[in-house]
């Protein structure tokens, strides 16, 4: 062991009170740090997985037009005009799916295209109630490959759906509110048309926003009860790789000309509450490593002022000035390291005994447990963090330290 | 760097024309006023006169813990006095040994390793030789059994022991020593100063003191009385 790291530690082992305070804080701060990150990052991770799971990575909807001004161009009534691009219009629904369908495919990193016809302010009316709908009319077989619809059934099967004439597929909330079971029927009623259908199924995808007004038919019971036997209202597109959706939604954009909408930017509302809580709870809980700093700053600063002869005497035998800086900059290490690495063990613990808690959430979104998602990056910076408050605390007093005249200190303590 | 001030290798230490002035504008007062000064190995030299005569300000210039306005001091032959702080520092560590009135010991530490810390500084020996010539130091100083006491657990005098082991350590060619009995009864005092001045002359060391003690400065090789930052004779 250096001179310099054994000199440091018994510095740091004679303010044993003051030290420990330091390292509670770090370890405070650093695990504290993780639990937040975890826990918003999970919950965000659980909303976007939800989403996806349910409306996919990319919606691809209404037609691009070019808007084409024409000027008027030589003499008055000489009928030579100039058009130029003036910007685009959007057109609403894709009239002709199929075709567009083959042309999304072909981009390699799609991996399921489903066509989806909607219909908005649909009147349900069971026995029990009347409410409004949105219907969604959908090839079962498609939307499982860009949903995951299939596993989100929890009353009835996807063969049954498929299997009984005019069945619908309920949300848990809807069905719920409508007093509606597997079996019973109901009506709907849009664009003057009445028809009676069956609950084949019901889902849940944990999302009450969802669960409570969509509704999927089959695409051809769709098409009767909406009065819309040709065209599509959007494509419900996965990714392979869903964080190159806006990429990806910016390249088909161009290249098919509709108007394309990556997750990120249908979900902007929601992801930027998630950043603004990840981002407001790292300040908060950053607290208590600017605490950490501050007390690191006191207690080296109290070294200094204890410990002027030792520096004196130190410098006397031959230590350099960096010697001295180095063994306060040693001590904030030795802290810092002990503080870093049982933080996150703690972080890690926390995070891990709040995920085993089981909580019945029954509000924006269905859960049973608090959803955690570790990350390396939340490791890294909350080791950053401590690392430049207490790093930075420790340099006014090291440098103090280092600036003593040996010659000063001796002459005043003599006289 | 040689100079004309190293020429005989049996001066440990020389100064030339020293001046030093401290304080700021009006309060400014010179201490030093031109001290010239040599000190031969295996002598001991003590400086005495009245307070503020400029005695300790002197032990402070030549130990290379403070730089003079003008002159010049040579240790082992390397003119020092003007060089940088790093330059200094290692001169220090290798060629000079310090004890001060007070003993300044670590207190965290224990004796033996208080005499190891310049040691392991200067990085000579292995760790198993330095404690060995820690040891080996405290032995000689009377404190064989006392090794693993911190320095809480000394008396005074024993404190002032373990100081003179540790400036003996690096084996340097000069001793310094300020007021090194100052701070202890008339049995310790001549202890210390027998212990200082016998294994110093063992080693061929040059030792410096500054005393008020005419005792002490009457057992000493050579003494150099000062008045107003001058030599007197």
């Amino acid at each position: 062991m250096s001179p310099n790291i054994r000199i440091a530690v018994r510095f740091l082992t004679a303010k044993k009170r003051s030290m420990v305070m330091c390292l509670s804080c770090i370890i405070l701060g650093v695990g504290l740090f993780i639990v937040t990150q975890a826990i918003t990052t999970g919950f965000q991770d659980h909303f976007i997985d939800t989403i996806l799971g349910t409306d996919g990575a990319v919606r691809i909807k209404d037609q691009e037009q070019n808007t084409i001004q024409t000027i008027a161009a030589g003499s008055y009534g000489s009928g030579f005009t100039i058009e130029h691009k003036g910007g685009h219009r959007y057109v609403e629904g894709i009239d002709y799916p199929e075709e567009l369908k083959q042309a999304i495919v072909a981009f390699g990193n799609v991996s399921g295209v489903s066509e989806i016809l909607q219909g908005s302010n649909v009147t349900i009316s069971s026995s029990f109630k009347n409410d409004t709908v949105q219907v969604f009319g959908i090839n079962m077989a498609d939307q499982m490959r860009v949903s995951n619809l299939g596993r989100q059934i929890v009353g009835g099967s996807v063969d049954r759906f498929e299997a009984v004439p005019a069945g619908a597929l309920l949300g848990r909330e809807m069905a719920d509110r409508l007093q509606l079971s597997l079996g019973d029927t109901f009506l709907l009623i849009a664009e003057g048309n009445v028809q009676r259908f069956t609950v084949s199924a019901i889902y849940e995808t944990g999302v009450e926003d969802v669960d409570r007004v969509r509704l999927y038919l089959k695409m051809e019971d769709a098409r009767s009860l909406l009065r819309k036997p040709t065209g599509i209202s959007y494509f419900q597109v996965n990714l392979k790789d869903r964080d190159r959706a806006e990429d990806d939604a910016q390249w088909m954009q161009d290249v098919i000309h509709y108007k394309v909408d990556p997750w990120q930017y249908r979900e902007r509302e929601w992801l930027g509450v998630f950043k603004l809580l990840r981002i407001s709870s790292a300040i908060t809980v950053s607290v208590f490593t600017v605490i950490a700093g501050l007390a690191m700053f006191n207690t080296l600063a109290m070294i200094v002022l204890e410990k002027t002869k030792d520096i004196a005497i130190l410098r006397s035998m031959g230590y350099t000035r960096e010697d001295i800086s180095r063994i306060f900059i040693w001590q904030a290490l030795i802290v810092l390291i002990l503080g870093t690495v049982a933080g996150c063990l703690l972080g890690t613990a926390v995070t891990y005994g709040v995920h085993q808690v089981p909580l019945q959430i029954r509000s924006i979104f269905t859960l049973d447990r608090l959803p955690v998602t570790l990350s390396a990056w939340h490791y890294l910076e909350a080791i950053s963090t401590a690392i430049v408050t207490v790093m930075l605390a420790s340099l006014v007093p090291a440098r103090r330290a280092a600036r003593l005249e040996p010659g000063d200190i001796i002459r005043g303590t003599a006289q | 760097m040689n100079s004309p001030l190293a020429a005989d290798p049996e001066v440990a230490l020389r100064c030339t024309d020293l001046h030093r002035s401290l304080g700021r504008g009006e309060a400014r007062v010179q201490v030093l006023r031109g001290v010239s000064f040599e000190a031969r190995r295996g002598k001991v030299y003590s400086i005495v006169g009245p307070s503020g005569c400029g005695k300790s300000t002197l032990l402070y210039l030549l130990g290379l813990l403070d730089i003079p306005d003008a002159g010049e001091i040579a240790i082992d032959g390397q003119t020092m006095a003007h060089s940088d702080d790093a330059a200094r520092t290692a001169a220090r560590g290798a060629h000079i040994g310090f004890v001060f009135q007070f003993h300044f010991l670590m207190l965290e530490f224990t004796a033996l390793e208080n005499v190891q810390m310049p040691m392991r500084k200067l990085g000579r020996l292995t760790p198993e030789q330095m404690e060995a010539r820690a040891r080996q130091l405290l032995g000689e100083v009377g404190l064989a059994d006392k090794t693993h006491r911190r320095g809480t657990e000394l008396s005074g005098g024993e404190q002032q022991r373990v100081a003179i082991a540790r400036a003996l350590a690096n084996q340097p060619s000069i001793i310094l020593a300020d007021e090194p009995t100052g701070n202890l009864d008339v049995r310790n005092s001549t202890i210390v100063f027998d212990l200082l001045t016998r294994l110093a002359k063992e080693n061929g060391q040059a030792v410096v003191l500054v005393t008020h003690n005419p005792e002490i400065a009457g057992r000493c090789d050579f003494t150099r009385p000062m008045r107003d930052g001058l030599f007197v004779e």
